[in-house]
């Protein structure tokens, strides 16, 4: 599989199991004479077989930095490394080949198929493309295909897209998706617009597929409780920045992060006796057009001090695997406090009033 | 009928549970079943009918075109001879439609008259379909430098009141056939570009077509297997409403005499005929024949054009 080692100069830890690099991503837009900032100096590494977990809130940039990934959105600057390959450097043709490796699933399932085209066609589409096969291999393969995702192949081929449910174009996408014989499915909220019933359906489908294809994900959602789940990982982004980078038990046990705080205080609890103090986050995302100075998220953070508005905090190890942007971040709860939680630089103008983790959540 | 429905449902739905693929949820199957159960079923009511005056307007629209192709097989005296014997004649079983003031069988020069007019109205308009709408097809789904430039352009055409523009080139450059097709196809040109690379820039960022660019499909594929689908219903209405108002125009043309060169029938240049030296008082028959075929044209295009994009358009056809 990797015998494009071409120019391997990959920042991350250990080369060999990553598949996709996110070095410095920036991607922004200009309205006018704005600029929308909408991604802003992004850093993360997918190792091969995880499934990490992009979350934030809506329009923090999240969707952004998944369409960089595939170059359908090209970055302002930053690159995407994919096995050792810089995604920006490539020729056209050869960028045509490679992101074929790389496949999206997006949150509107009903879009993201063409409705004047029958589902064989639409799941045969990266076969048609690259002239894979015969047009009996063809269609054995999209037969296959479609009851591998739970379609009848039969009952759904000559069928439009408009005749399914949101659930089923999901899975008829899924299908298309992995036609392309993937190594990396970058899942776009694929959930967040199907009924809950189905979601369960839905990502149980992605796990098995997975596992039977040997997939990497980059799974991006707002919603906390479906990320932890299906991730291995999960960063967490706030206005065009990562916050916060962790296994995802860690990240649920002892988050570090105020905003990942908060995040995790608003999944909302379904038993009504065990009332929790809600400390719903107050204010709204700041315009990506004009961001915070310093730490992005002092705005709404209730523990900002004089200097979050000055510096901006890098993402640093707090424990091993375990990345924050803050600089007082919240150390406590049970593991990972490995006592990092000195401000960086400027400990000495450090204020007065600690602050110390309030949830002493399990 | 419901209960047939109902056990062949659950019928599926049992034996889609039987043979389910591992990892499958079977309660999705069996919504998944039920849905296209019904759907097949459904398929023809879902439908809406076209009904009787869709079909009336199609037949009157093949008539017209029918007749105006085998015009010269049909038993009618020369358009253009004059029978001085049969001045004014009104209808009767020798000229079934009259004749004119210069004793011209009427139903010929109708007949051959819709020539003119299809020729203008439907050649116009499928060359700048072709022109206009490839161009608008590539401008709304690349954008950029290309996009602004052709956008310009089109305004620039547009700013021009179209009919003063035709008058005055076809004043200067002669009114045949051949001539007035190609003044109407260019003017027609940045119509047909608008609606077109309205609706191509409506589909080029679909989810879909990003879905084909990750896949590794080239611009060209893009362009004609997932955006072309989609325009096609919305470019052929509004083609034929289009060339409804090019068959005017041709008729407006006519009235002023800068159509097709006297006396080659036209339905614009019988129009002007019928209303010039006190005709209309002397003989109606020479403008109501013309303005009744080209009215029932027109109603007729105008319909078929509104019913193709109901039928069509997926928001309004099943949603």
């Amino acid at each position: 599989m990797s015998d494009h080692s071409t120019n391997s100069e990959i920042a991350a830890p250990s080369a060999e199991d990553v598949v996709l690099t996110a070095d410095n991503l920036v991607v922004e837009f200009r309205s006018g004479h704005r600029t929308v900032h909408a991604v802003s100096g992004v850093s993360f590494a997918v190792r091969r077989g995880e499934t990490l977990g992009l979350v934030g809130e809506s329009g923090c940039g999240k969707s952004t930095t998944g369409r960089a990934l595939v170059q359908v959105q090209a970055p302002t600057s930053g690159r995407v490394v994919y096995q050792g390959q810089d995604l920006g450097q490539l020729s056209r043709r050869k960028l045509r080949q490679v992101r074929t490796k790389i496949q999206m699933i997006f949150q509107d399932p009903i879009s993201s198929l063409n409705p004047r085209r029958r589902v064989r066609d639409i799941v045969a589409e990266p076969l048609t493309i690259w002239r894979r096969g015969t047009k009996k291999e063809r269609a054995a393969q999209v037969r296959e295909m479609l009851e591998a995702v739970g379609i009848d192949p039969d009952a759904a081929g000559d069928r439009r897209p408009q005749e399914f449910s949101g659930g089923q174009c999901q899975r008829i996408s899924i299908a298309r998706a992995l036609m392309a014989d993937p190594d990396l499915l970058i899942c776009d909220e694929p959930v967040s617009a199907l009924d809950v019933s189905v979601q369960a359906q839905i990502l149980n489908l992605l796990a098995d597929l997975k596992e039977k294809f040997g997939l990497t994900m980059v799974f991006i959602a707002h919603d906390l409780a479906v990320v932890k789940n299906v991730s291995d990982r999960v960063a967490v982004m706030y206005l065009g920045k990562l916050v916060e980078v962790a296994g995802s038990d860690d990240l649920y046990r002892a988050a570090a992060h105020p905003y990942t705080e908060a995040l995790l205080a608003s999944i909302p609890e379904p038993d009504p006796d065990h009332a929790t103090d809600h400390k719903a986050l107050s204010g709204e995302l700041p315009s990506p057009l004009n961001p915070p100075s310093g730490c992005r998220f002092r705005t709404r953070c209730p523990y900002a001090q004089a200097l979050c508005a000055e510096q901006e905090p890098p993402l640093r190890d707090i424990a091993p695997g375990h990345q924050v942007a803050c600089h007082f971040p919240l150390v406590g709860g049970s593991v990972g406090d490995s006592a990092a939680a000195t401000p960086l630089e400027a400990s000495g103008v450090r204020p007065s009033p600690d602050p110390v983790p309030v949830e002493i959540d399990v | 009928m419901p209960d047939d429905r109902e056990l062949s449902n659950t019928h599926a739905g049992a034996q889609l549970l039987s043979d389910r693929v591992p990892g499958s949820a079977a309660f999705d199957e069996l919504v998944v079943s039920r849905q296209s159960e019904s759907l097949a079923s459904d398929d023809i009511l879902v439908k809406k009918p076209l009904g009787f005056l869709f079909w009336f307007a199609l037949s009157w629209v093949g008539l017209v075109v029918i007749l105006a192709l085998i015009a010269n097989l049909l038993p009618l005296p020369n358009p253009n001879y004059q029978n001085y014997s049969a001045i004014n004649a009104p209808p009767s079983i020798h000229h079934l439609l009259g004749t004119d003031d210069l004793g011209r069988d009427l139903l010929s020069r109708l007949i051959f008259g819709a020539r003119v007019s299809l020729v203008v109205g439907f050649v116009s308009v499928v060359v700048g379909l072709l022109i206009g709408g490839t161009l608008g097809l590539i401008s709304g789904y690349k954008g950029g430098r290309l996009d602004s430039a052709l956008n310009a352009g089109s305004f620039v055409l547009l700013a021009f009141p179209a009919i003063v523009a035709v008058i005055a080139i076809v004043a200067f450059w002669g009114h045949s056939l051949f001539k007035i097709t190609v003044i109407l196809t260019v003017a027609v040109i940045p119509l047909l570009y608008r609606v077109v690379r309205a609706s191509s820039l409506s589909f080029a960022n679909r989810d879909f077509v990003v879905a084909a660019r990750t896949m590794g499909a080239t611009s060209g594929r893009i362009v004609f297997r997932e955006i072309l689908p989609n325009v096609i219903p919305a470019a052929v209405s509004f083609g034929l409403i289009t060339a409804a108002g090019v068959i005017v125009v041709e008729g407006s043309l006519a009235f002023l005499g800068l159509s097709v060169a006297l006396p080659t029938p036209s339905w614009g240049n019988l129009i002007a005929n019928g209303a010039t030296n006190g005709n209309l008082q002397i003989n109606p028959y020479i403008m109501l024949w013309p303005v009744l075929a080209m009215f029932l044209l027109l109603l007729s295009i105008n319909l078929i054009g509104d019913r193709v994009r109901q039928r069509f358009d997926v928001r309004e056809g099943l949603l």
